[in-house]
């Protein structure tokens, strides 16, 4: 199945801001962010379809999961 | 040297320097101001009238080698809100007035014939000058003109055209190590200034030095302070991409207020985003780091070049570009970066004047998206006073008055700025019930409902947020008490190093022995202080909620409304 993948901050840096991924069902968040050679401790915030998520969580058919390093501001 | 307290009275033209009245000794920044307001303001009085004090005060640790300890408060009854204001900005002047012996400068009066005058402030006193070479002229020129005058590294605090105008948006500018400008932004401060005809303060310490009472124990405590400050991952991420670097991360959540807070994500906030500003700043020859104060280990300000790689402006900030962009709908970063120039240079708050513009554009008076049109009436209309101008440099709720709009995102006439509340719900119990209206800095609830910092509290959900949004405002009020910058806090909840390590910075300025329970005391004062003022100068417990279109219009994407009933607001106070 198909979902979309959106990196922020650094996490662009030699990686991508926006792609199509093609994953197997029951695939975790977690495993998107090993996938994507992202060290999880630097994760900061995760979010599918724009509502706050966990690596547990399992995406489905054309799910939006954005990943964004430990930012902040004001 | 001792600390002092500087009066000015503008009324008969004279000043005094006075010893520090127990009651205040212990006070600074936020809370001197508060206390200080509180004592000797009428809280019935005009803002504009002769009753009004401007209250300017550095923070406790301000002027000494702690790390983020320049920033500076100044406090007032608000001509925009009529509640007790404090607002603070970095720049060097908190750090001169320190350094010079103040403790804090009060001014107080109004002058009785029509002329400006600036204010000469040394470790000896305050001198009144009558000014006219810059009456009438923007920030810039003041901060140019004064370098011409004087060799010396003064310190200034500037207002420019919204002031003299006394304008509800008028800001105050403090200059910034670079000739550049950070600004005291909300509340229509500056228009007090210009009620009392002060063009311009300037500071001057000479030698003067902040005594330490133990110089070892306040490096001990500095290394740790600073240390945990910057290895905090939001610490580099400010660093990289400014404050800016929320645009993305706030559109994905779906509280990012578009197009005049009608939906809660922007088409255009790649475009306006943080990763877009850095890479551009990189491309011109801009600077991506950039500190406000001598000794800001963060560094979150910047210098932003045009597309000739001359310096546009600095100190380009989130709440700006968020306001001007998507609240606006300019998806153009350089337009942005214009009308941000413009605005320090007129001396007017960028949220309150960007919000201004997105309720004009709701009523036709200039059409979403045209960025060169708020650029034109800044300069045409706004620095020149005429009937528009005046309109939309009194705020947005000006604006909703005189154009008959029903959607006008305010709380006590002050404008909402860039986390649309019913989608990030903690943050509209700050705005319902901060004591200065509308105002993201009182409880930063960003930090918890967003970012996951200091835990996690779901944004979409009434859970937990009242008492989150209670002890948010409560350390806010305490750290603005210090000098130190808001953007600690990132470190101080996560870090169990942190507090205690500023705690000691006090102790050891001061001889003190204070502790984690007497700083939560003095966060809790200061909010029942100011509460107390504006209980006195007429308002009530209805005050304390949203506009009403924010309980009825549902925000896309997650089409959800603010839903707290009033009973459940005024819990808040519970404490």
């Amino acid at each position: 199945m198909q979902i979309t993948v959106k990196l922020f901050a650094y996490f662009r840096e030699n990686r991508f801001k926006i792609e199509m991924w093609e994953i197997g069902e029951g695939t975790t968040v977690g495993e998107i962010v090993d996938k994507l050679n992202i060290n999880r401790e630097e994760v900061g915030v995760l979010m599918l379809n724009s509502r706050h998520t966990e690596f547990t969580v399992k995406p489905a058919s054309d799910d939006v999961l954005a990943i964004f390093p430990v930012i902040g501001g004001g | 040297m001792a600390d002092k307290i500087f009066r000015v009275n503008m009324t008969n033209l004279t000043t005094s320097v006075e010893a520090v009245p127990a009651a205040w000794a212990g006070h600074g920044g936020r809370g001197l101001t508060s206390t200080i307001v509180a004592a000797e303001v009428e809280p019935t009085c005009h803002p504009l009238g002769s009753k009004n004090k401007l209250v300017i005060a550095p923070g406790l640790l301000s002027g000494t080698m702690a790390a983020n300890s320049g920033r500076l408060s100044i406090g007032a009854k608000s001509p925009l809100t009529g509640t007790i204001k404090e607002a603070n900005a970095g720049g060097t002047a908190a750090q001169l007035l320190a350094r010079a012996g103040c403790k804090a400068l009060i001014i107080e009066g109004l002058p009785k014939e029509d002329k400006w005058y600036s204010l000469a402030l040394t470790p000896e006193g305050v001198t009144i000058k009558e000014e006219t070479e810059l009456v009438g002229k923007g920030n810039f020129t003041v901060i140019e003109t004064l370098a011409k005058r004087s060799d010396a590294k003064l310190g200034v605090l500037t207002i420019g055209q919204a002031g003299e105008m006394r304008m509800g948006s008028a800001n105050i500018s403090i200059k910034d190590p670079d000739g550049g400008l950070r600004s005291n932004g909300r509340g229509g401060l500056g228009a007090v200034m210009g009620s009392k005809k002060i063009k311009f303060i300037t500071i001057d310490p000479k030698d003067g030095k902040v005594a330490i009472a133990n110089p070892e124990k306040f490096k001990e405590a500095n290394k740790v302070f600073a240390k945990a400050l910057a290895d905090h991952p939001v610490s580099q991420a400010l660093g990289q991409y400014g404050t800016n670097v929320l645009v993305n991360i706030i559109n994905e959540s779906g509280g990012l207020p578009t197009k005049n807070f009608t939906s809660g994500q922007f088409a255009g906030h790649e475009s306006i985003s943080g990763e877009t500003m850095h890479d551009t700043i990189k491309e011109r020859g801009g600077k991506v780091k950039h500190n406000c104060h001598a000794g800001c280990v963060i560094q979150c300000s910047q210098v932003y070049n045009d597309a000739n790689g001359k310096k546009l402006t600095s100190g380009f900030e989130y709440e700006s570009i968020w306001a001007m962009g998507a609240d606006c709908c300019v998806d153009n970063l350089d337009h942005i970066a214009m009308a941000d120039k413009l605005m320090d240079d007129i001396g007017i708050d960028t949220i309150e004047t960007s919000v201004a513009m997105g309720v004009a554009m709701e009523a036709g008076v200039l059409p979403f998206g045209d960025g060169l049109g708020v650029c034109r009436i800044l300069q045409d209309e706004i620095a020149k006073g005429t009937g528009l101008g005046r309109i939309i440099g009194n705020g947005a709720g000006s604006v909703g008055r005189a154009y008959g709009i029903t959607r006008v995102p305010v709380v006590k006439n002050q404008a909402i700025p860039a986390y649309d509340p019913r989608a990030i719900k903690g943050i509209g119990i700050t705005y319902a019930t901060s004591t200065q209206g509308a105002d993201h800095t009182m409880g930063y609830t960003i930090a918890t409902n967003i970012l996951g910092v200091g835990g996690k509290v779901d944004p979409l959900t009434k859970v937990g947020q009242v008492e989150l949004s209670r002890n948010l405002q409560i350390a806010t009020a305490a750290i603005d008490s210090t000098g130190m910058c808001l953007f600690i806090a990132f470190a101080a909840l996560d870090n169990a190093e942190c507090l205690p390590a500023l705690i000691d910075l006090i102790n050891a300025r001061f001889d003190l022995s204070l502790t984690g329970d007497d700083v939560v005391n003095l966060g809790k004062y200061i909010l029942k202080t100011e509460r107390t003022f504006n209980t006195a100068a007429g308002f009530t417990a209805t005050d304390d909620r949203l506009p009403e279109f924010f309980y009825s219009e549902p925000l896309p994407p997650h089409n959800v409304t603010f839903d707290f009933t009033g009973e459940e607001i005024d819990t808040f106070w519970d404490f």
